[in-house]
Formats: C-alpha cells, structure tokens, sequence
C-alpha cells in the first residue's frame, strides 16, 4: 500500500523576481553580449596596438558631446532603477514614470550619439578605426534602441495593471538589461574617448 | 480562466504511469497530432530527435561530398572536378560536418536526455528550444541554398581573408557563409543559455551539482564555453560581410587594417569549439560506458574538474593554430606552452575510463565497442594533437594532410564515434525499441576499420609533405598508393555508416521491445517507460544518490531517492525549479503550452537574412531585411507578452 500523501512546504508559484527563469536566461544574455563588445573592443585596442597613433584620426575624439551624453545614459539607468524600487513596493504609478524617464532619457542618448556621427569628419569606409568606431558606436546604439523599446513595452504594461508587489519579474529582466547595456556605454566611452589621452 | 496562485504547498504522493494523475498530465502536456503540432509542438524528446535527424541529414550530405572529392583523390591527376568545384566541395564539407552536424546532434542528445536525466519535464525554456531547432534549420537551408546555386563557400571552413575579401572573392559565396554563420549562431547561443538554464534550475529536488549525470556537466560546460565564444565567430563573419558589402576596412590592407583581425577572431571561437563538440560527447561516454563496466565511473570529481579545466583551458590556446604567421616569439611559446598543458585534463578521462572497464566487469555490446574505441580514437587524435602543439613540429606539419588527418580522428573519433554509441545505448529509450546487435556488430567493424584505413595512412600522407587543399597531384610524389588507400577506407567508412541506418529502420518496426531499463542504467532515464510520456514523470522525483537506480546495491547515497513518489505538479503545465549548488526546491515552474512564436519568429529572421544576402544583386533587399526586422520584432513581442496562466500577471492589479 502506497504510504499516505504529504505535504511539502510552501513554494512560491511562477515567475517571481530572481527565481524565474527568464532573470537567469536575460544573465546568459548579458553574459554572452559582453562577450560581444568584448570582442569588438579588442579589435580597437588590437588595432591601437598594431598602428601606434597612426591607427587615430588626427584630431583626437572630443568629450563635448559624448561627456554630457554619457551623463543622460547614468541618468535613465537611476530613473529605471528608482521605478523598479516602486513597484518591489507594490507602487505602479512609481513603475510607471520611472520607466516613462529611463525611456525619454535613453532616446535622447540615441539623438545626441547620432549628431555626433553627423559631426565626424570621416565615413564609415574610410580606415580601420572610422570602421571601428561607427560599427562600436552603431552596434550599442542598436542595443539602445532596443533597450528603448523594452522600456516601451513595460511601460504599456504596467499602465495595463500587469504588475505588482509579486508579480513584476519581466520589469527586473528588462531593468537589469538596461543597466547592462548602459555599463557597455562606460567601457566603449573609455576606448574611445579617453585612452587616446593617456599617451602612447 | 486558469485560477493561478502567489504560492502553494504541493502534495508528495506515489504515482504511476496508469494513474487518473498521469491521465491528467497526459492531456496537459500532449502535442496536437497533426500539421498543427508539427510546427507548434515545444516538447524536448520531440525538439531533440529533429535537431538528431536533421543533423545526421547534414552528416550524409557532407559525407557524400568527401565521396566526391576522395574518388578525385584516388589517383593523379584526376579530371573528374574542375579546381573550383573542388573548392566548394572542401568547403562545404568541413563547414557542414563542423557546424551542422558536429554540435546539432550533440544538443540532440542534450535536449532528448537533459529533462530525464534531470528527472524534470522539459527543459527550462520550451519555446526557446523550438525556436533554436527552427532556427538551426533556417540557417542550414540558408547556408545550402548558395551551394545549390553554384555559390558554394569556397574558401574552406575558416575562411581566411585576404582570399575571402570581395577584391579576390567577388561571387555571393562569402557573403551566403558569412550570414548564415552569424544566423546559426543566435541558434547555438539561445540553446546554450537554455541548457544553462536547465542543467542550473530544473532539476529534481536532491540533485545536487556533485550528483549530476556527467553528461550534462559536458554540454553545461561547452554551453559557457559557447556563451563566451560563438560572439567572436558572428562578429568574425558579420565584419567580412561588412568589408565586402558596406566597403570598411577591418581586414585588408589598404588602411590600416589587419587581415590577421580575421584569424584571431576566428580562432578565439573555433579552438573552444573544438571542445565544444567533443566534451559533451565524452560526458555520454562517461555515463554509457560505466553501465557496461557494471560499475560507476571512476574518478567522476576527476572527469567533472577535468571538462571544465579543458573548456577553460581551450580559451587560451587558439594562437597554435597561427604558429606559421610570424608572431613574436614569446607568443609562440606561452600558446605552445598552453597548448601541452591542455593535453592534463583531457589524459584525466582517458585514464578514468580505462580505469572503468580494467576494474568493471564489461559487456560486450555494440554500444561498449563505440563507446570502447573512442577512447583509442581520443588518444591516437590528442598525440597527433600534442605533435603539433610544438612549434618546430608545427611549422613542418601546418597546411598539410597531417592535420587533415588530426582534426579526422578528433571528429569522427571523438564525435561520432561517441554519438554512434550515444545511439545504440539510448534509441531504446527514444523509440521503444533495440537496435539490432547483430547488424551493430557488423555496423560497428566496418566502420571502424573503414575509418582507421582511411585516415591512419593520411598522417603519412602530410609527412610525406602533401598539402590540404589541393584538388590533384602530380603521380611522381609518392603519395598515389597512400591516397588510393585513404579512398578505399573512406568507401568503406561509409558503407559502414549505411549499415547503420539499415539498422535503424530495420530496428524501427521490428526491434525488440526494450522496457524502461534494457541496459539496467543508473540514471533517471532509465526509470521512465521507453518511449518516455509526454509529461517524463508523473511525480517529480526526489533523488539521493548519483546512481538512483543502483543505489541499493552501491550502498551510496545519504537516505534512500525515491523515484515512485514524489512532487504533485499538475495545476496546468508545472515543473519544479530547485537551487543552483543543492538543489533544493525553490519555486514551482508554469510551463508554456505549444505555440506558434518560435517558428513565426525564426520565418521574420530568415525575411531579414534572405534580405540581407539580397542586397548582394539588388537595393531592394535592404527593404526586406528591414520587413524581417520588424516582423521579428513583433513576433518577439507576442512571444513575450506576459501571460495569467504562466504566472507572470498580477493577480489583482494593485494587489
């Protein structure tokens, strides 16, 4: 006779927070993408290191607008941060603007990187560093725009009730995508904007 | 409406396959028969046995291309192939056998046995699953289509520039390899991380990581291993594209580029792949063999420690492949360096599973005999390996058939020779019924003597200083009698592996009925009926041991696993998620039903990649990629969108 039934301990049920599946798939994501900019960021530095100076534009790359552009992206990432605060506390209307800010802020990042391409001498097919450096810039520009999106599509839902205390895990996938693609930023601003000062 | 809860404590009861419980599970988890269920179907057993019949379809194509190029072979001077097609042939043959068939049939495996052995009901991502197949699939026919078109890659499988640049290459056949490789490789990285995943978050409770089925630590570890370098390859390729279509300038000369860029791009991917398709295929060795041996494995913290070393290792060794490029010398010492080191961990295993068979008590089966010269294999391809790891040896060896000869007995020894008794030893559970031992036995001899006669001669053949890649020869070199030999054993190889599928399909209809457990194995598997339920177990088990099914008579194990009676999960489709190291239970899983987003999704990426190739003729094709974007986009869209039954949606908004 088969022993009696019993009963485990209470387990939550569904997607919640860092045991959902998705959280640990979007970490193999992030993982698998750094690899990627680390890739196209050793080609830069490979480059640098073949050609000496040569490999850079004569005018060296300029802060005035990567600086204040580098700022916005921070900014957006707090916003995120700050919404994903609100809705671990159940408040949605907190959720709602954070991403609201984080979205704006990040589409505002993409206009102002592309005035700066706009302001280039130089074209994509010119050498190996004007290749490396709209490829770099475009590939994480894409990853901007996709972020955007993503903030896009959770801000329609939690504006559709679908989130709370409990139940927001894709806010958190989406949040620390976010995140990530703003720390790529830092590491593509440093290449590109202050290695060619620190002497060669 | 489904009625979903925040949390619940589920009941433990015994359960059988007969039980209302099973009948309940079986209506939940089955596929819609029909066209429907086809193309929407994410159950693992059936996502696994596609990626195992696709991948050995792409095995016969590229075998019969070395058919091909081996009678060209057979004697000087041949005419039957103009330079060319030659070229084609080479290529396609190294690209298919490496990329379409050496790891698809290994995920096949995976995806099959990962839930089972796991003792879980599908894996952690079931739509990603069907989405990677599709995906595999697309990009295959992608690749073919340019063969079929006589725009075949026809630089060989790694493509080095300056050859592969439009200036020297002007046809589509760069441009169609270059996109489907960067195609197939979403397809590679989305089954990683899903295996990742899996293997990390589903498995049953007790199963802790130093428990787990060696099997799955190989295609654990190769799955990091591919996180971290199939975005090297896709970036590799999507750059060659660049250079020849968009006109920058990463690896010709002209300004400042640097065709070297390609090799170290292509060889920081393609030295970890090498143990990419080999380490879980060691890993099915590691847990086949033992059940011959009538043993557990000896030294499993040895052999588990040694495939994550390899795989660690093997990202610090891809410069031996670029020994002959006039890099530094102190470059050429440490990867030489590395290059020896690496040999440790993989010599762990040979002598783990010598070990196994000299202390066990083993049964000759067709399984045992793969199972058995794979391991002779592994070690006749790392010597030849080692050999070429020293750098004076390498310069004399580099480009010629030496290393034909090699990376041979690396992939049909420690690849194929595995899978083939991965197939033996686990088609019973996968049809319900044996393979024939009979035609194995004659399977099994015939190709391994096709295999070692064909390609043992070939070391010869590089020594005697024949290069690769070289579409006929001249008769006065001394390489006629050895190239004519290589023909005859590739012939017989081949014979070799038609017997197999005799077998199979021959064994199909009338093999014998194999039972849930034909071999007496250890690992859950073996405890479900063959072929599995749909559901794989009607309560989810709870284990104590790494052999669940041996442990009365090992005696390991604290307490007793119970494989009977186990977790209730059938609230809709559930599956237990447990922790990373003990695998506790730690949240009930809802699992998705069929659906069509993972094919309607792969369908936007093949618009956008036929658009992109198109662009090659006409502008028009830029329109197309950009409507494959979009439609991929908002397949992904539907894909994702939050779902009540999945637990995903607040309950009561403003909760």
């Amino acid at each position: 006779m088969p022993s009696a039934a019993a009963r485990m301990r209470t387990l939550p049920v569904g997607s919640v927070g860092v045991r959902a599946s998705g959280w640990w798939g979007m970490m193999c994501l992030i993982g698998t993408e750094a690899a990627l900019f680390a890739y196209l960021l050793f080609s830069y530095y490979y480059f640098a290191v073949q050609f000496g100076r040569s490999f850079l534009p004569n005018e060296l790359p300029s802060v005035r607008l990567s600086g204040p552009d580098t700022l916005i992206l921070i900014l957006s990432s707090v916003a995120v941060w700050w919404g994903e605060r609100g809705i671990r506390q159940g408040s949605t209307v907190r959720l709602a603007i954070g991403l609201l800010l984080g979205s704006v802020l990040g589409a505002v990042f993409v206009g102002i990187q592309y005035l700066e391409w706009l302001d280039k001498p130089f074209v994509l097919s010119a050498d190996s560093y004007s290749s490396l450096y709209f490829t770099i810039t475009g590939f994480h520009m894409a990853h901007v725009a996709v972020g955007v999106l993503i903030l896009v599509v959770l801000l329609a839902w939690s504006v559709l009730g679908y989130f709370d205390r409990v139940r927001h895990a894709a806010v958190s996938i989406g949040a620390i995508y976010w995140h990530f693609v703003d720390a790529v930023w830092l590491a593509i601003f440093f290449t590109f904007y202050v290695t060619p000062y620190l002497g060669w | 409406m489904a009625v979903t809860e925040y949390d619940r404590a589920p009941l433990v009861e015994e359960s059988t396959t007969d039980s209302p419980l099973a009948r309940k599970l079986e209506a939940l988890w089955e596929t819609e028969p029909g066209i429907v269920g086809f193309f929407t179907t994410v159950d693992h057993k059936k996502i696994g046995i596609r990626y195992i019949v696709t991948a050995f379809a792409f095995l016969v194509v590229g075998g019969l291309e070395a058919l091909v190029m081996r009678i060209q072979l057979a004697r000087p001077n041949m005419t039957l192939l103009t330079p060319e097609q030659y070229d084609q042939l080479f290529s396609m043959h190294g690209l298919t056998m490496i990329f379409l068939y050496a790891l698809p049939i290994l995920s096949g495996f995976s995806n099959y046995l990962f839930p089972l052995l796991l003792g879980s009901r599908d894996m952690a991502f079931p739509r990603l699953n069907a989405f990677s197949y599709w995906v595999y699939l697309a990009s295959g026919i992608f690749i073919y289509a340019s063969f079929a078109m006589g725009h075949g890659a026809n630089d060989g499988w790694f493509n080095y520039v300056p050859y592969a640049l439009k200036a020297y290459n002007p046809g589509p056949n760069m441009d169609f390899y270059a996109l489907g490789m960067v195609f197939l490789g979403i397809s590679t990285t989305v089954g990683s991380a899903n295996f990742i995943v899996t293997a990390f978050r589903t498995r049953a409770p007790g199963m802790s990581i130093n428990r787990l089925p060696i099997m799955t630590w190989g295609t654990l570890t190769v799955s990091f291993g591919n996180l971290f370098a199939v975005p090297s390859v896709s970036l590799a390729f999507f750059l060659l594209w660049m250079d020849r279509q968009l006109g920058t300038h990463f690896y010709d000369t002209t300004a400042d580029g640097q065709p070297l860029l390609w090799q170290h791009l292509f060889w920081m991917f393609a030295h970890p792949w090498v143990y990419v398709i080999v380490l879980p295929a060691m890993g099915m060795v590691s847990d086949g063999l033992p059940t011959f041996c009538r043993r557990p494995l000896v030294g499993y913290t040895a052999v588990v420690l040694s495939t994550v070393a390899t795989m660690v290792l093997g990202f610090g060794v891809w410069l031996h492949h670029m020994f002959a490029t006039g890099l530094p010398f102190l470059a050429l010492s440490f990867f030489s360096g590395s290059s020896f080191i690496i040999t440790i961990p993989s010599a762990v295993a040979v002598f783990a599973w010598i070990a196994t068979i000299w202390t066990g008590r083993p049964v000759i089966t067709t399984a045992f005999l793969y199972f058995a010269s794979f391991i002779a294999m592994f070690t006749i391809g790392g010597v030849s390996g080692v050999m070429t790891a020293s750098v004076p040896a390498d310069f004399q060896l580099t480009d010629t058939y030496f290393v034909v000869a090699h990376i041979h007995y690396v992939l049909i020894g420690i690849n194929l020779f595995g899978v083939l008794g991965g197939l033996y030893f686990w088609f019973p559970k996968m049809t319900g019924r044996m393979l024939s031992e009979r035609l194995g036995r004659w399977n099994f001899w015939i190709t391994f003597i096709g295999f070692n006669l064909g390609f043992l001669p070939m070391h010869l053949t590089g020594l005697f200083g024949m290069p690769r890649r070289i579409y006929t020869y001249p008769p006065d070199l001394g390489w006629n009698t050895l190239n004519l030999v290589t023909t005859v054993g590739a012939f017989m190889l081949a014979f070799g592996i038609l017997l197999l599928f005799v077998n199979i399909f021959h064994s199909l209809r009338h093999g014998r009925i194999a039972g849930p457990n034909p071999w007496d194995g250890p690992s859950l598997e073996w405890a479900v009926p063959s072929p599995p339920p749909p559901y794989n177990f009607a309560v989810i088990p709870v284990v104590a041991s790494r052999h669940p099914l041996w442990e009365k008579r090992l005696g390991e194990g604290i307490g007793e696993s119970s494989v009977a009676r186990g977790l209730v999960l059938d609230h809709g489709k559930e599956t237990i998620g447990t922790t990373v190291l003990d695998a506790q239970p730690d949240v009930i899983l809802k699992m998705p039903e069929d659906s069509w987003s993972p094919f309607t999704v792969t369908l936007g990426m093949s618009v956008g990649f036929t658009g992109l190739i198109l662009t090659y003729w006409t502008p028009y094709g830029w329109a197309a990629a950009a409507a494959g974007l979009v439609l991929t986009g908002l397949g992904v869209l539907v894909w994702l969108w939050p779902e009540r039954k999945l637990g995903q949606v607040a309950e009561h908004a403003h909760a």
